[in-house]
């Protein structure tokens, strides 16, 4: 068996937290978040109490692999830069390192220069800690193979048939 | 793909609900949806053609509950079912943890059945999964239908691997959480080996 593709810890979330924070003060935006490319989000930052932060990563994953699907057809490798334009928020998506999606959601309050300026230097940041990310993953996978401590190695029926009886 | 947050102690794992055109797999999650306790349900999203037959897919996030101090978290998506979306159905098969497939015991609908399995096989192939390997949970829905065929020789055609097989009737609910709860089980002890 092979280890789950993406096992985050504490340390590489915090830096992934005070990247998304500061593109959302640079970049004077509403919400920043993160969602990897299977729909599932890694971390948000932002006015969020009025979002429903899980279905917007499981719809923007859906849009990025529908357009990747499109990409695909006409012969380009990805596109990499999503916008989507409302009357009063907007929408900007790009791809980080391949496998994560970056969504800044923003108004009238800045604008899109801005948005794309510093988004472009948070990719750099993000880019640089999935690195780090990739590398403990693979440094893990070869040290041990046998003896990765799963917190999850103890799992009974019964932790299961609890799950359903709540 | 499961997806271990150490940080935010969660687990986020994927279930696919496989199968032909009008087999049920939106019937399902709608159960699901309407019978779970809201605290620990999203919202459901259905991209649905005008005619409500499923255009790109229908998601539902569930939370299970704890084990081992994580919080366990589900997310539910169908496929399109009819043979030419097969572009969005390998795009939604991407990352999966688990697969249910919903068979149509309708008689006439057993060779869409079947064509339905071959072509999930295929599909997961694609994304470098084994439907040999993967947790995978088998339902006989609409069992409730004058026209539908005998369990045991569905089984017989349709069971590939000995996978649990459940017999269902989505629009009242038989069988729904039975099945939910065999591919969550499966793919809960499929972290154990990793």
């Amino acid at each position: 068996m092979t280890l789950p593709d993406l096992v985050l810890y504490d340390e590489e979330f915090r830096k992934i937290k005070e990247s998304l924070q500061r593109l959302a003060s640079d970049a004077n935006a509403n919400v920043v978040f993160l969602v990897d490319k299977n729909g599932q989000q890694i971390a948000a930052v932002g006015d969020l109490q009025t979002l429903d932060t899980t279905s917007l990563a499981s719809l923007t994953a859906g849009n990025v692999a529908a357009t990747d699907g499109l990409a695909r057809l006409i012969g380009e490798k990805e596109f990499s830069i999503l916008f989507h334009e409302g009357e009063r928020d907007n929408i900007h998506i790009s791809i980080v390192a391949q496998r994560v999606i970056l969504v800044v959601i923003f108004d009238e309050r800045t604008s899109l220069g801005l948005v794309r300026l510093r988004v472009r230097r948070a990719m750099a940041e993000l880019e640089k800690i999935f690195a780090e990310i990739a590398g403990k993953a693979e440094r893990e996978k070869q040290s041990l193979q046998a003896d990765f401590d799963s917190p999850f190695a103890e799992i009974t029926d019964e932790d299961i048939d609890r799950l359903f009886s709540e | 793909m499961t997806f271990i947050n150490y940080a935010a102690r969660e687990i986020n794992c994927k279930i696919v609900y496989y199968g032909p055109g009008l087999c049920g797999k939106t019937t399902n999650l709608q159960y699901i949806y309407d019978r779970t306790n809201p605290s620990a349900k999203g919202k459901l999203i259905s991209l649905a053609t005008e005619t409500d037959r499923t255009l790109f897919f229908d998601f539902l996030p569930l939370d299970l509950g704890t084990v081992k101090g994580f919080k366990t978290r589900f997310h539910l998506y169908t496929v399109p079912g009819q043979v030419f979306y097969d572009a969005s159905r390998k795009l939604i098969l991407k990352g999966v943890d688990g697969v249910v497939f919903v068979a149509d015991s309708q008689e006439a609908r057993l060779e869409a059945n079947i064509e339905s399995i071959r072509n999930l096989d295929k599909n997961l192939k694609e994304q470098g999964y084994d439907i040999a390997t993967i947790p995978y949970v088998l339902q006989f829905n609409k069992r409730d239908l004058p026209t539908s065929m005998a369990a045991d020789e569905m089984y017989r055609r349709l069971n590939i691997k000995r996978e649990p097989t459940f017999e269902a009737v989505a629009t009242t609910g038989a069988g729904v959480f039975d099945t939910l709860k065999a591919v969550a089980r499966q793919v809960l002890m499929d972290l154990k080996k990793r």
